[in-house]
């Protein structure tokens, strides 16, 4: 009898899977963390941006070159120094079945400009103006050079399907950040997956949007079942046992085991996040001589960091921008010289050294305690004795903000993915008022590089823009203001099949809406 | 109840800074100082405290930052997965410790049960999550026979309650993180139930049984396990009451949706008001279980006189 029910059981499903046409196809990923909110204004985090990406789009995204590529906008002009004009794609419908206009666009702006975390990157834009139902214009407080950059954060929200109030009379569009609301718990975008389930923490579930505008990609990804698996290790068994077909982001720990399987495969590229030390001169006179900082600089071999614990899973820095950023300066090198560090000891008359307190995170960047365990090492070859503590992130962040120690360790990924941001935050003199240099907790000042950075933010002439962030990044290197280390890498991982290699990027937002899996 | 609370207070400043955790790197510290003060961390830490209290007392405590419900929904529903995951290593610990603490202490010199013990000193010895990644390893990747995270598919009972045991995939799911978490009270168990039996077996009644003529199996099943088991209820009672409170690691390798995950998570994230909560609940878990084990002990043994009367 049981044997019976079991066949009939099986010939059902049998039957109910033929019936699924041959290309719906379904892709099972894994991520260290899922989004902590589908209100994409709440939180300005990796994680929300992939969810912006998903289930959004935006007005144009970066390729994988980090050039520009149109999505919902189909061509845009600069009209004069303070305004460029965005041409809208047509019929292009939200999940909720609302046509977009226009009007979204105005909705969606305003909301930005609320968010307490997106407000800072539309700093310098003053208003969206609505030329007719399918033309826009982004309107800036003076010449603005990071227009088309800022765009690929405007992901228009279904202005319709947010307005009004919800069941307890909360404002739908309300950004809430601590406690549920409207918006963080329901979703309608242009995207092309639809949220269909939730269980924080524990999964989501996306399904392919039926009326996605973009008929062109080649995508067939039909349903993405989407599980956060903290642990490294679990989730790359996770992937080698088969039981999900895409994992990010991949230890370096880890990729002897992933390269040596045959059924998947790793794809690494060069990232933009930045890992350095601060040296603070407020609290040290020390650093405040030029030639001490140059000698620990001299004194770190940072490619031998990136060589032996970052596995190569790095590339050595000697200044902020990565490549392809318009200040990133090629004459600029990693310049580890242990002897000429000991002489500018010496000349700085500090031959015997002297002794510092130096912290860093444990859980923030990869191998980020290894990191500073060597740094620590290799300073003491220069008489510099380090006292180290490291710590969870939890804790480690109030205390950066204390500048609660000598040397200080900081990563920072330009949000704009331009030069420019990572002096306005890491170089630049800390000054309450206008809010620039907040995480410069080594206090390094140069009027130069002041200056320079807000002249090059007003410059919208790319080439000659470039000349100047380059300039400023030649300044910053001879000054020694800060010790380099590298940029980290990005990984991911996925089954063979699963053609990742052409929808990821160095921003780390798959987009999974072009997706092929054979 | 109440210190438990006033020293989860005490710490929170030492528990780091959740706005980190709730906004990006980039703002202004500006709109970071609205934040606290819109969360009310700004508060002296008695006012916070005071208003801990006020809400706890009408059964409110705090709302959790990350998922943004009442901490103690948050508990319940993660709630039922530790419970059936404990659940599970129990039954192994009940069916593989009884009958291995029996055999070696009828048979103390037989090979097997020299093999037993000696393995389960190792056992003992070998951390939780490198048994799990053991686990993990060998038969999710290598033989690739079990899911490798997750509770799998599982099927809803009541209110919170989700079951894995209700269909093949859900217990496929909790095998392996069952047997890790059974591992490290494994050994103990085996060579409690090993002791006391052995004692009994020495004990005048059971000697007298057999001298008596009476078949040897018998009377170690039904005359000398019965005694066995009342200290092996007791401690396994306060045990099991533990390992609820201690399936952090196992769940935490195996993402397993439940309370022990979700705490590990919250102290990442400085998510305070739910590792407040989270500690006064386990709390409250340790006084209800050695409540209901000193109770269930007056049942099994009439010479524990909870009362104090005289007999």
């Amino acid at each position: 009898m049981k044997n019976r029910f079991l066949l009939s059981t099986c010939l059902v499903l049998s039957s109910l899977l033929a019936f699924i046409p041959a290309q719906a196809k379904e892709l099972k990923m894994a991520y260290d963390a899922d989004p902590v909110t589908l209100d994409i204004h709440e939180q300005l985090s990796g994680g929300v941006l992939q969810l912006s990406h998903m289930s959004f789009d935006p007005l144009i995204r970066w390729t994988k070159e980090l050039a520009f590529e149109p999505r919902l906008a189909t061509r845009y002009e600069r009209l004069n120094p303070t305004t460029v004009r965005f041409y809208l794609r047509k019929g292009v419908k939200f999940h909720s079945g609302n046509t977009m206009t226009a009007t979204d666009f105005k909705w969606t702006f305003n909301r930005l400009k609320n968010s307490p975390d997106f407000k800072g990157i539309f700093a310098n834009f003053t208003d969206l103006n609505i030329v007719d139902d399918h033309t826009i214009d982004l309107v800036t407080s003076g010449p603005y050079p990071l227009v088309l950059h800022t765009a690929t954060y405007i992901f228009p929200m279904d202005s319709k399907f947010y307005t009004g109030t919800d069941a307890n009379g909360n404002d739908k569009g309300a950004i809430v950040k601590n406690g549920a609301s409207f918006a963080s718990t329901n979703l309608s975008g242009t995207g092309p997956f639809k949220v269909t389930s939730r269980e924080q923490g524990v999964k989501i579930v996306f399904e392919r949007f039926a009326d996605y505008w973009d008929k062109d990609t080649k995508g067939n990804v039909s349903r993405i079942v989407f599980t956060p698996i903290k642990d490294e290790q679990t989730r790359v068994a996770a992937l080698l046992s088969g039981d999900v077909d895409f994992i990010a982001p991949v230890s370096p720990n880890d990729f002897g085991q992933i390269r040596s399987a045959s059924n998947v495969e790793l794809i690494t590229m060069p990232g933009t996040r930045i890992i350095t030390f601060q040296m603070n001169q407020e609290r040290r006179p020390e650093f405040r001589d030029q030639r001490v900082r140059m000698a620990m600089v001299h004194a770190v071999n940072n490619e031998g960091i990136v060589k032996k614990i970052m596995k190569d899973f790095a590339t050595p820095a000697a200044q902020f921008s990565p490549e392809g950023y318009l200040g990133y300066n090629p004459s600029l090198k990693p310049r580890f010289d242990l002897k000429l560090a000991q002489q500018l000891m010496k000349d700085a008359g500090y031959e015997d050294g002297f002794s510092i307190t130096m912290m860093a995170p444990n859980n923030r960047y990869v191998n980020d305690d290894k990191i500073a365990q060597a740094v620590a090492a290799m300073l003491a070859k220069i008489n510099i004795k380090v006292d180290l503590q490291t710590m969870p992130k939890a804790q480690y962040w109030p205390a950066f903000d204390d500048r609660a120690a000598d040397v200080m360790m900081i990563g920072w990924h330009s949000d704009t993915e331009d030069s420019a941001n990572f002096y306005e935050f890491l170089a630049m003199t800390p000054d309450q008022s206008s809010g620039m240099g907040v995480y410069n907790s080594g206090n390094y000042s140069s009027d130069y590089v002041d200056t320079m950075t807000v002249k090059a933010n007003a410059e919208t002439d790319p080439k000659k823009r470039a000349q100047m962030l380059q300039d400023i990044e030649a300044k910053i290197f001879q000054d020694a203001g800060f010790i380099p280390l590298h940029w980290q890498n990005l990984a991911w991982a996925a089954k063979r099949g699963v053609n990742i290699d052409p929808i990821v990027n160095a921003l780390n937002f798959p987009y999974l809406g072009d997706l092929v899996i054979d | 109840m109440f210190i438990i609370s006033l020293f989860c207070f005490s710490i929170q400043d030492t528990l780091g800074d959740p706005t980190r955790e709730l906004a990006a790197m980039s703002m202004s510290d500006e709109e970071r100082a609205n934040l606290r003060e819109s969360l009310g961390l700004n508060d002296p830490l008695l006012v916070q405290y005071g208003r801990f209290v006020k809400r706890a007392l009408q059964g409110d405590l705090g709302t959790s930052y990350f998922f943004k419900e009442p901490t103690l929904d948050v508990i319940l529903k993660k709630l039922p997965a530790t419970l059936e995951l404990a659940f599970a290593a129990s039954l192994i610990i009940i069916f593989v410790s009884i009958p291995l603490g029996v055999f070696c202490a009828i048979k103390p010199r037989h090979w097997f049960s020299r093999i037993t013990m000696a393995v389960s000193v190792i056992g003992i010895s070998i951390p939780v999550f490198l048994t799990a990644l053991a686990l993990i390893f060998i038969f999710s990747i290598t033989l690739g026979w079990m899911p490798s995270f997750g509770r799998g598919e599982i099927v809803q009972v009541w209110g919170y309650w989700s079951t894995n045991f209700a269909s093949w995939d859900g217990i496929a799911h909790i095998i392996m993180p069952a047997i890790a978490l059974s591992s490290i009270m494994l050994p103990l168990f085996i060579r409690l139930v090993r002791a006391e039996m052995l004692e009994v077996l020495s004990s005048e009644y059971v000697k007298f049984a057999r001298a008596k003529g009476l078949p040897a199996m018998p009377v170690y099943l039904k005359h000398a396990l019965k005694n066995t088991m009342l200290p092996v209820i007791t401690v396994g009672g306060v045990q099991i009451g533990i390992m609820v409170a201690y399936t952090i690691l196992t769940e935490s390798v195996f993402q397993w949706p439940g309370m022990g995950f979700m705490f590990l998570e919250a102290v990442n994230r400085s998510d305070i008001p739910l590792i407040t909560a989270y500690i006064m609940f386990v709390g409250f878990l340790f006084v209800v279980v050695n409540t209901l084990v000193d109770l269930l002990y007056g049942v099994i043994n009439p010479q524990v006189d909870l009362v104090g009367r005289r007999q």
